[in-house]
């Protein structure tokens, strides 16, 4: 009895990959995210949504302390991932961020060349002893990333030629190759055309297979298509959080139901 | 509503669209004239430099060539080397003036055996057709290699700055008539030693290597020392500014907390810009030589001197290539977990190198044509001796480009005028080479993102 007990519990807690509780960030005298309590899944796709300046993108931020590097950004509450508290005193956000990978808006693949984007994360966590092994993450990521087809004769030539959806498709396989847990997407298609989201879209559907997926994103279709579950975020709030589902066909809350009807933001 | 109020408003916009209304027509004549202002600044520059250039080549070109006396010298053992040892220091009690006279009768013998007349001319006289430095540049010769003595060697000495400027259009017969250093017969002379080919005119690469000479030898003035000078001052400035001011500028621009106290230091730097050269030179003055005790007139305290004033030149294009790099690119390398400085190192300073490097190359380019503060630490003394190989040779005298050209046009020959210009000439070719060695750099390493 006592056994069965600690396995659930081991399962629970494997479940939640990060738990946030009371989190509130302050930009100088801007209060951005009030009180904002959230658990997130393993090996599913969590989408925020809301409107512009709700604080979203400034949440996900958190999640990795990106928000570190922006002077004035403080930071309250309590975020644990593994039961770990990210912003305790002897956590290097360095470490965290090898373990928190993050896809951003606009894609910012580095002016080098395919290869050596894909290889940079590896190359400095130390991942690989040799070439060979080397190779053989680069060409593992651009695969999971969808697109190792389109550039397997083209690895010597720079990220930035490629078009905005592969560039981005990089940016992900470069996310990837550090084998983080979590995964964060902050619009990842905001800038893409729908046949480029399409295929983002599904590399997210598959991404989920190996790691949590944070998704920050504009469309409330797209969150309807690739997640499980949704935070509707709104003022710096986290209003309603709950299966994707559910959200959008029974929303508790009256804001959720108006931003989903297109009556705010 | 709207629609009316917005017609009133603006009824201009209801006209033929065939002719202009008057606020176009007001909007293309400023257009126009604002063209034409800037036109007209482009040119008035434009013209400027080229009058400056056309007078400084006018003047200055011909110093790039000599007027030289060829001729076959014996070298007599008994005046020379009366001991016979060939050994250079017993040979080194023979002065230049036991070598003037074996030059003298040299020349006095060429001319004999050509059959040139030289009635009424004294003898001293034919002999000031040679510069005096042509007896102590065939002593350092014999000195150099004592087996020559003996033999009868051909040598080509520099004519006298008075005969090289007769035929350079600065010295005529009549000017001569007044002019106690030269006479008209002296150029008879020299023209009939032209016509014999014994006196001829060619390219002068002493320009370029010999060290300064004496106020009464502009012939013989080169500039040597002072491109060595200012060489070994430019390696000094390389090695300390580039890596100060790129370390300085990285650690504020990446590092450095926003802070009153970085508020100041980037004030600072701004207003270190803009001090006088001047000012870097009594701080040379009181800090490298007063206090630390380092030599005057030496390249590494003239180096140290322009280093302080490059630096917050160098910083300030630093910071802003480095501020230029995007910050996506900075967010990329932090969010998969590089350290700040791998993404420093890595992605930031690669990107921001070509604007670095150009703004350290002009950086260096105003310090190599600096003299003010050169002129307080004793750069301006009069050097003869070439300064050792690096890195002792940084502690020994030497001159510069700018400090040489200053003191060739404060001396009193004519025959400074065209060497003065023609350093110039040398400055600005190093000036053209360095700028343009930063446009390569910059199209060299510049990366689109």
């Amino acid at each position: 009895m006592n056994d069965m007990r600690s396995v659930e519990r081991i399962v629970d807690v494997n479940d939640v990959k990060i738990s946030a509780r009371n989190v509130q960030v302050f930009y100088g005298e801007n209060h951005a995210i009030k009180d904002v309590n959230v658990d997130i899944r393993d090996k599913t796709v969590t989408a925020f949504i809301g409107p512009s300046g709700c604080g979203k993108s400034t949440f996900l931020r958190c999640l990795n302390r990106m928000n570190d590097t922006i002077p004035g950004c403080r930071i309250e509450g309590e975020i644990r991932m593994d039961g770990e508290d990210i912003y305790d005193r002897r956590v290097d956000p360095v470490q965290l961020r090898a373990k928190v990978g993050m896809v951003f808006q606009k894609p910012n693949p580095f002016p080098k060349s395919i290869y050596d984007n894909v290889a940079y994360g590896p190359r400095i966590h130390g991942l690989s002893r040799n070439r060979t092994e080397l190779d053989e993450i680069v060409e593992r990521s651009l695969r999971r990333a969808a697109l190792w087809g389109e550039v397997k004769d083209r690895l010597a030539s720079p990220g930035t030629g490629l078009s905005g959806g592969q560039q981005q498709r990089l940016c992900i396989a470069r996310a990837v190759a550090t084998e983080p847990e979590v995964l964060l997407m902050d619009e990842p298609c905001s800038a893409l055309d729908p046949i480029a989201t399409a295929q983002v879209e599904n590399l997210i559907d598959e991404l989920r297979g190996q790691f949590s997926v944070v998704i920050v994103t504009h469309s409330m279709q797209q969150a309807a298509r690739v997640s499980q579950r949704t935070a509707f975020f709104h003022l710096g709030h986290l209003v309603e959080y709950g299966e994707t589902g559910q959200i959008f066909t029974t929303p508790q809350d009256p804001r959720t139901e108006s931003y989903i009807t297109g009556r705010i933001g | 509503m709207t629609d009316q109020s917005a017609a009133s408003a603006s009824p201009a916009h209801h006209g033929s669209l065939l002719s202009a209304d008057p606020l176009t027509k007001r909007r293309n004549a400023a257009e126009t004239r604002f063209k034409y202002y800037g036109m007209s600044a482009v040119i008035i520059a434009l013209l400027a430099l080229i009058w400056l250039l056309i007078s400084i080549f006018g003047v200055g070109a011909s110093a790039f060539r000599q007027t030289f006396i060829a001729l076959q010298v014996e070298l007599p053992e008994a005046k020379l080397d009366k001991s016979g040892t060939r050994d250079p220091a017993v040979m080194a009690k023979v002065t230049t003036v036991g070598y003037a006279a074996v030059l003298s009768n040299a020349l006095h013998k060429t001319i004999a055996e050509l059959g040139i007349p030289t009635d009424g001319i004294d003898k001293k006289k034919i002999d000031a057709l040679m510069s005096q430095e042509a007896a102590a540049q065939l002593r350092n010769r014999v000195l150099a290699d004592p087996t020559l003595i003996g033999r009868t060697i051909t040598v080509e000495l520099l004519a006298s700055g008075r005969i090289d400027g007769y035929y350079k259009g600065r010295v005529t017969l009549e000017s001569a008539r007044l002019d106690s250093n030269i006479s008209p017969e002296q150029l008879v002379l020299a023209d009939a030693l032209k016509s014999a080919g014994v006196l001829t005119q060619h390219v002068n690469w002493g320009f370029l290597t010999a060290p300064d000479a004496s106020d009464q030898r502009p012939e013989a003035a080169g500039l040597g020392v002072a491109i060595l000078g200012s060489a070994y001052m430019m390696l000094v400035v390389l090695c300390l500014s580039l890596p100060i001011g790129v370390a300085a500028s990285v650690y504020l621009e990446e590092f450095a907390p926003k802070n009153l106290f970085t508020d100041i230091i980037e004030v600072n730097i701004a207003n270190l810009a803009a001090v006088p050269s001047i000012v870097y030179g009594i701080l040379g003055l009181a800090v490298f030589i007063n206090f630390a005790g380092l030599p005057q007139s030496a390249p590494i305290v003239g180096g140290l001197v322009l280093t302080l004033m490059t630096l917050p030149r160098i910083i300030i294009p630093a910071r802003a290539s480095l501020k230029a790099v995007p910050p996506s690119i900075r967010e990329a390398a932090l969010g998969i977990g590089a350290s700040k400085i791998q993404m420093v190192f890595h992605h930031v300073l690669p990107l921001a190198a070509p604007g670095i490097l150009t703004g350290m190359i002009i950086g260096l380019a105003q310090a190599l044509g600096e003299t003010a503060p050169l002129l307080l630490i004793g750069m301006v003394a009069f050097v003869r001796d070439f300064p050792g190989a690096p890195p002792s040779g940084l502690f020994d005298p030497a001159a510069a480009l700018p400090v040489q050209i200053y003191n060739w046009t404060v001396r009193g020959d004519p025959g400074f005028v065209e060497r003065a210009s023609g350093a110039i000439i040398v400055l600005l070719g190093f000036l053209l080479i360095m700028n343009a060695v930063a446009i390569v750099v910059r199209r060299r390493f510049e990366r689109r993102w």
